[in-house]
Order: C-alpha cells, then structure tokens, then sequence
C-alpha cells in the first residue's frame, strides 16, 4: 500500500526547529512519507506543498505562542485551494501563557483543526491519531 | 594552424567566430543579415567572406553552429502550482535555452487553448504534480491539448505515476516522456527535461527554421544560441580540470528586444540567522526580461525605472526624454554614435535595464522578528558576495563607460533587501564570444576557457 503523506512545519516567525526534526523522524519512522518544510513556514506554503503533492494530511507545529494568530483563515484557504476535507492538525505551544486546554482546543477546533495537541504532547500520540484517521487502525497507546 | 569555425544564426545577424585551436586564439568574427527567408546559407557564407576579408582563406577542420533564428526556440509550458511545478517548467525552458512565451498553472480552461495556439510554441512542456501527488491537474491538461488541432511536440515532465496515462490521452500528438522536473517536494530535477528539449530542437526545429540547408556544413552540435551562451559563462565560472575558473559570475546581456541574466552561483544564503524559502535554485540560472530592451522594448524600461530616474541619471529634461525615447522606440536601428546627448540618454536605459533586470534575477530576503531576535527570510538566490560580473550587449560594447553602467546592477542601498552583488570586477565580452566559446566548449573545453580568459577584458573596477 502507498504511505500516507504528510506535510509538517512550524508555523508563522518561529524558529524552533529542534521539535520539527524529531516529529520528521518519528513520522517517518512510524512509515509515513513526510514533506517537512522547516520553520517559519506561511499558510501557503504548507497548502501549495499539499495541492503539488497530493498529501493526506497537514501538520501545523507553534511554540513561541502566537499559533492562534498564523492558524486563523488555514482552513478556509485550503477548500479555496481545492483540499477540502484534507486532515489538519495543530500541536505545541499554540496559545500564550497558561490557558484551560479545554478552551483552547475548542478554540482551534473551531477554526477547522481536526486535531489540537497541547504541550508536551509524545510524538506516539499524534502518530495513533493519524493511523485512527487516515488508515482507521485504533491503537492503545501507553501515555 | 587548425582553425574551427563558430557559427550564430541570430534573428538578425548571422556571427562567424573562428579560432586557432593550435595557438588556443582567437582569428577573428564576421556578421552579416540572416537570410532566413530564403536561404540561410547566403548569409552565412556572406558573414564568411567578411571573416576571411580579415583573416585571409581560412581551411576549416570543424564547423558548430547554434541557432536563435526565427523567433528563437519558442515554448509555453504548464504546470500545477505557480510558485513549485510551474516555476520549475519554466526553469527548465529557460535554462535550455528557450524563449517562454507562455507559463500556465492549475487546470487549462479553453482560453488559453486559444492564446496557445495562437502562439504556435515550438515545443510544449507539460508538468504537474510529484512523483505520486497530484495527478488530477496533469490529466486535465493532457485531455485540454488532446482536443487541439496543433501539432507541436510535447514534453511529459510531471507526476511519474500519470506519465504513460497522459502519453496515452494525448496518442495523436507526437509526445516525449521525461523523468519529473520536481520528482520529490524541493526537489529540482531539470537535466532530462532539458536534454529532451535539445534533441528536439536537433531534430524538428531545425528543419522548421529553415537551417537544414546548412546542416550539411556542420559537423555537429546545434543547439540554441542562449543555451551556448550559458555552457560559456558555466564553464568561465567553474574552470575545466587543471585550468582555473573566474569564479561565481552574474552575466547580463542587454539587447534590443530583452535583457538577458545568468548567475552561475549556488545562491546560499551568505547572513546568519536566514532561513531560504522556495523552490531550489538552478547552480547556472537564466532569466529573460522580455520587456526590459534598449530599442524595442525601451517603453519597458521607463515604466519599471520611471522617466524622472532615467533624466536624472541622464541629464535630460523629462519631456526632451521622452521625446528621444518615443524616437528611438520607432527608430531601432539607431545607435547614439558621435551624438552625446542619444550617448547620455543611452546610458541612463543601460543602467535601469541592468538595474531592473538583475534585481528581478536576484533573490530578496525579508526580515522577521522572532523569539531568536532578528531573522531574515531568503527568497531566491543570494549573490551578495558574487565577485565577478560580466556585460555584453551594444549599449554596453559601444561605449566608455561600461564599468559605470554596470555598476547599477550592484547592491543598491535604497533597495537594501535585494541580494544583488556588493562589489564585483567587470568583465566585457566586447567582440560577442560567448556563444562561439560555449559551443567550443562542447569538444574543446579547456581551448575555450584559455580564450575566454584571453578575449574578455576587464572593465574599470568597483572599488
């Protein structure tokens, strides 16, 4: 079967490109086909690198707190662009300060986000999440 | 002695370049007008006897000629995302020495249908999709020029695993089946494509431009005149085995019609902190401006430098400026000669066009503040610390001021976030060489390079 591709990269002007490799090996690791696109990437990049490759899933990543701000208007570009219904997630630091993750997620859930991780969130979470949603495999995984 | 001879069947002039291979030097050149409409070979042989009218009867051992007669190798090319597969189709014309005259992204409506065929292309280069990504738009497309009636040649280039399925919907047209111009996401992959390009230019345009009369003169290699241009100015760069290179290079070509920019550099970002966005940058990248040309694309200039800049740099009142430019735009065959006031007024077009278009060829950074502090986002290539510039054109031949002129296509502080060079020594090519040496290069490549270094001169310096 063809692997599942993904396009990965750190959101907006944040540099933190420590997180964005280890998620690239454990993507790829976990037998996924990933386009990693490095840090400070814009809306339209994750989108043009989606349409060119057809990918399955887009996988934003904020640490430095202003996630909510670049991810605002991601999915409505996307169906613009043609992705309707592409799988997008949004993981890190996404919010400034400490705020109830319930919110947050609710938050970014509104925004179009299919999934929102918080901080600290193991690679292994996120990776049982795409097999649940784009291979329909439910694994248990040991937090 | 034994003496090669250079041919260069240019839409106006055909050039004869000859040179000594024993003596590594070159005899001398020769031009006459392109006889494209009747038969090439008249102008040929007249460009011959000016040659020899110099150099005395001249026994040729070998004979290679490249070609931008009748209109040059015209091609359009299509693909799926402007910035990624699109662009990289059109990288792949330009860097192959084709003129674009159309570059179409996402799925073809029957529009440009119509404006394609009107532009009759001499080749079609179809792309779209990576290797295993998108295969919707490249089919579509495939299925769009099916329904034409023309009968250009058309490159296959795209999404590898559509390959065959576009060969198939497009069974009544002659088509060429390439590896992906971006077979993986950021991955450039020019080279076949290219090759296919010149095959095809061998084997069919040839005979379409008229020049199979003069194929039987020529022992081999023919190949589009910029596509020479470029392997001369690659090789001038790099060096050939133990015979050093000038190093990292910008050439510009200022012409009547457009200006062309070559930059054979790697294009890295040379500032910490930067982050290098987009598509890969080609080693030997080429831009054409089709606008930007000293005769008749002078309205070209004006509108991207503005009139007040050009009567600044040039002295003259705005309205006396345009007066001249309106002119010369009718009258393109005019050369400033002895007039001062046409030599001023020429080389304020010569400094914007080099301006304009090496800041078009030239990559950008834009600065962002981030948590790390002050970073900078690098778009294109990075020719700050190019040292190396080399010039040719008529504005720029026929004049003592070559230096000053391009010196306009340095760093600009008003324009403090185009990456163009800071300072770099000028090179002139002032007896139109280029071409000549690329092809040399082909078989003789280290004779070229030793004549190169010996024909093109230094010009002033920066510093």
């Amino acid at each position: 079967m063809e692997k599942k591709k993904l396009i990965i990269g750190v959101i907006g002007a944040d540099v933190h490109a420590v997180g964005n490799k280890i998620l690239y090996h454990a993507f790829t690791e976990a037998g996924f086909d990933v386009i990693n696109l490095g840090v400070m990437v814009p809306q339209e990049e994750y989108i043009a690198a989606a349409i060119e490759s057809n990918a399955d899933a887009i996988i934003v990543s904020s640490l430095y707190g202003q996630g909510e701000l670049d991810c605002r208007g991601m999915r409505q570009k996307c169906d613009e662009a043609g992705l309707e219904g592409i799988l997008l997630y949004v993981g890190g630091n996404i919010v400034i300060g400490k705020q109830n993750f319930t919110d947050v997620e609710k938050r970014f859930k509104a925004m179009g986000f299919d999934r929102v991780f918080g901080p600290g969130t193991p690679p292994e979470v996120t990776i049982a999440a795409l097999r649940e949603d784009l291979l329909g495999i439910t694994d248990q995984v040991v937090k | 002695m034994n003496p090669v001879l250079l041919m260069d069947f240019g839409s106006t002039y055909t050039k004869v370049t000859a040179v000594d291979l024993d003596a590594e030097i070159l005899l001398g050149t020769g031009a006459a007008y392109t006889t494209v409409e009747t038969d090439i070979s008249i102008g040929l042989e007249n460009a011959i006897a000016k040659l020899e009218e110099k150099t005395g009867p001249l026994d040729f051992s070998q004979k290679f000629a490249c070609s931008s007669a009748a209109g040059g190798l015209r091609m359009v090319t299509s693909g799926l995302v402007p910035e990624l597969t699109a662009e990289a189709a059109k990288q792949a014309s330009l860097g192959a020495g084709a003129k674009v005259v159309g570059v179409y992204a996402f799925q073809l409506t029957p529009e440009d249908l119509v404006e394609i065929e009107k532009q009759k292309p001499d080749i079609f280069l179809l792309v779209g999709g990576t290797d295993g990504g998108n295969s919707a738009c490249i089919l579509h497309n495939a299925k769009m020029l099916a329904s034409t009636t023309s009968s250009f040649p058309i490159v296959i280039a795209g999404n590898r695993s559509v390959a065959h399925q576009c060969q198939e919907i497009l069974r009544d047209k002659e088509t060429y089946l390439c590896e992906n111009v971006m077979p993986k996401f950021g991955t450039l992959n020019i080279a076949p494509a290219q090759k296919q390009i010149r095959e095809l230019f061998l084997k069919k345009i040839i005979q379409a431009k008229g020049l199979s009369h003069v194929t039987s003169l020529i022992s081999g290699i023919l190949m589009p005149t910029p596509s020479a241009v470029m392997k001369a100015i690659t090789l001038l760069a790099d060096g050939y085995e133990e015979e050093l290179g000038i190093g990292e290079l910008l050439a510009v070509d200022v012409g009547g019609a457009t200006t062309d920019v070559y930059s054979v550099a790697s294009g890295a970002p040379t500032r910490s902190n930067t982050v290098w966005k987009g598509l890969p940058e080609p080693y030997s990248k080429r831009t054409v401006e089709g606008d930007i040309g000293m005769r008749y694309s002078i309205q070209g200039i004006v509108q991207a430098a503005g009139i007040e800049r050009i009567s600044q740099i040039s002295g003259i009142p705005v309205s006396r400026a345009e007066e001249l430019i309106a002119y010369l735009s009718c009258h393109t065959d005019c050369v400033p000669g002895e007039n001062p006031e046409l030599q001023k007024l020429d080389f304020a077009l010569a400094a914007m066009a080099i301006a304009t278009a090496v800041t078009r060829h030239a990559g950008h950074v834009e600065e962002a503040y981030t948590m790390m502090g002050l970073t900078y986002l690098q778009t294109g290539k990075d020719l700050s610390q190019v040292k190396q510039m080399l010039v040719t054109g008529g504005s720029l031949i026929h004049t003592s001021h070559t230096a000053q002129i391009a010196a306009y296509g340095f760093y600009d502080p008003q324009n403090p976030m185009s990456l163009k060079p800071k300072e770099a020594q000028i090179w002139v090519d002032r007896s139109y060489i280029l071409a000549a040496m690329g092809l040399l290069s082909e078989t003789h490549p280290k004779t070229a390079l030793r004549i190169m270094k010996k024909e093109l001169r230094h010009d002033g310096n920066s510093e």
